[in-house]
């Protein structure tokens, strides 16, 4: 048992520190022509039930600001800016959908969009208290961007 | 477009709202009609000059509110805003200051300032600036009493704009862009369009392409100031312009503007004009 224990530990160091090796900055992306992002930002499987509540929760992702999304009906009042999002899974690949979430506007010419995964770029960045914050985190990390697309995967 | 295409686009657009457990969109049907104290009819629709390329309609904020919030400006005794009205009555017969001076000894009843709202922001020839109402009563306070001037949002300064906006109630805005005023109006015109933020949106992004649609739950509105002050549920209090301003380009996760400063006086300019038409609601009720 005290084995295992220790063994477990061993292993998650190891892996973590892998992970964390391999995650793409928001500046190292590489996009393909089309807007698309073909690598994992993490190499780790995305995770749908973390992703859901990305898109639901307001400091996160907050999609259903702009989207509806049946599978997320319990989070009130869904907006319409942008398509829904039914069926996605269906329309787009996983690249596709990688790119999209990490920055629309390589997919969408000038889309409201606003860009999941960049921190550099950007005219005034402040916080939602209106301070300047010079070198804003991008709104997801690399992984939270893996388990939206995990997510999106499964509307078909 | 057919009438018939048309027809089906309204259908489509019904049957989408409805499947999204939204309140259909009132217009394709008969719009309420804003008519104060049942008697004055305020000029909510309007063609929008010719140099605003963006906007083929004029629509004031009213249109876009709930049934209830659009009851509470009908009326003035349901109109949370006149109480600052009224308060802002006092402070103009009020002697204040070293002078002991009102605002009534210079320019009498309060209704001399009819029609001033609907020409702010303009060019001050002798400032060689340009001057919002507020910049105007701060110049009263200061030249003409010896007073400090007010904060640029606070309480006095918000419910004298709306007393002095509350006498052009219904008159039709008409800034004026050309002559001096034109670098200004420029100028905002480029904020106007800039995207900002970590979020990456312009004020044309939710108020010129979105307007009609729902942001979350937020019915968004063309983000028109004719209306201005207005008084919001929000915060149970009168709002001025760049104060609202202010919370709109933080939403966008930006860097604000201060309140009174150059930015926001051009951004107020450009903004006023896409509304050049719209009837002065002073003090209007939003949520
Ligand atoms: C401020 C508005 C806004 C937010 C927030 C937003 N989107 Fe979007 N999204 C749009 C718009 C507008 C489009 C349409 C693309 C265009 O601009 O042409 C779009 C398109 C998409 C598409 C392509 C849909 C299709 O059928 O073509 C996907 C997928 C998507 N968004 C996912 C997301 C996810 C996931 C999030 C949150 C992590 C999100 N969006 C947040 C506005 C938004
Ligand atoms: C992320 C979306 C968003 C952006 C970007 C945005 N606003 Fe707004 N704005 C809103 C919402 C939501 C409201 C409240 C509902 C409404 O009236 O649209 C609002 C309200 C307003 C109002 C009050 C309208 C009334 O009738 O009382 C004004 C004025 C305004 N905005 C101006 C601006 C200006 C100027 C900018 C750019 C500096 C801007 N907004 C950027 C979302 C936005």
């Amino acid at each position: 048992m005290k084995r295992t224990a220790f063994l477990l530990i061993g292993a998650t160091v190891a892996f973590a520190t892998v992970a964390a090796a391999e995650v793409i900055a928001p500046d190292d992306v590489v996009f393909n022509d089309d807007g698309s992002v073909s690598t994992s930002l993490t190499g780790v499987a995305g995770d749908t039930e973390n992703g859901q509540k990305v898109m639901v929760t307001k400091s996160l992702g907050n999609c259903v600001a702009c989207h509806q999304v049946t599978a997320l009906d319990y989070a009130a009042f869904h907006g319409n800016i942008g398509p829904s999002l039914d069926g996605v899974g269906d329309r787009y690949d996983e690249a596709t959908l990688r790119g999209i979430v990490i920055n629309a506007k390589r997919t969408f010419k000038d889309s409201m969009m606003p860009p999941m995964y960049k921190t550099s770029g950007f005219i005034r960045p402040g916080d939602f208290k209106g301070h300047s914050v010079p070198n804003p985190p991008s709104i997801l990390t690399a992984q939270q961007v893996e388990d939206v697309v995990a997510f999106l995967q499964t509307l078909k | 477009m057919k009438i018939s295409n048309l027809h089906r686009l309204v259908q489509m657009a019904a049957t989408a709202s409805v499947a999204m457990g939204l309140a259909v969109s009132a217009h394709a049907q008969e719009e309420p009609k804003l008519i104060i104290n049942g008697e004055q009819e305020m000029i909510t629709h309007a063609i929008p000059p010719a140099y605003i390329d963006g906007l083929s309609e004029s629509i004031s904020g009213w249109v876009f509110r709930t049934k209830e919030t659009q009851a509470l400006e009908l009326d003035d005794f349901d109109n949370p805003g006149m109480i600052f009205v009224d308060q802002a009555q006092e402070l103009w017969d009020k002697e204040m200051g070293p002078e002991n001076k009102s605002c009534a000894s210079c320019h009498g009843d309060v209704s001399s300032m009819k029609g001033v709202r609907t020409v702010m922001p303009k060019f001050n020839e002798k400032a060689g600036e340009l001057w919002t109402l507020e910049d105007y009563i701060n110049d009263s306070l200061t030249t003409h009493m010896g007073m400090e001037p007010w904060g640029y949002t606070s309480t006095e300064m918000t419910a004298m704009a709306a007393l002095i906006g509350n006498q052009s109630r219904g008159m039709p805005m008409n800034v004026a862009i050309d002559g001096p005023a034109a670098p200004y109006w420029a100028k905002g015109k480029e904020m106007y369009y800039t995207r900002t933020g970590v979020l990456e949106l312009s004020c044309a992004s939710c108020h010129e392409d979105n307007y009609g649609n729902y942001i979350r739950a937020d019915h968004l509105s063309q983000g028109q100031i004719n209306g201005m002050p207005s008084y919001r549920m929000k915060n149970a209090k009168l709002n001025g312009i760049h104060a609202r301003f202010k919370g709109c380009v933080k939403d966008t996760k930006a860097e604000t503007y201060k309140p009174g400063g150059p930015e926001f006086h051009a951004l107020e300019l450009y903004v006023a004009s896409r509304g050049n038409g719209l009837s002065v609601e002073s003090p209007s009720v939003r949520n």
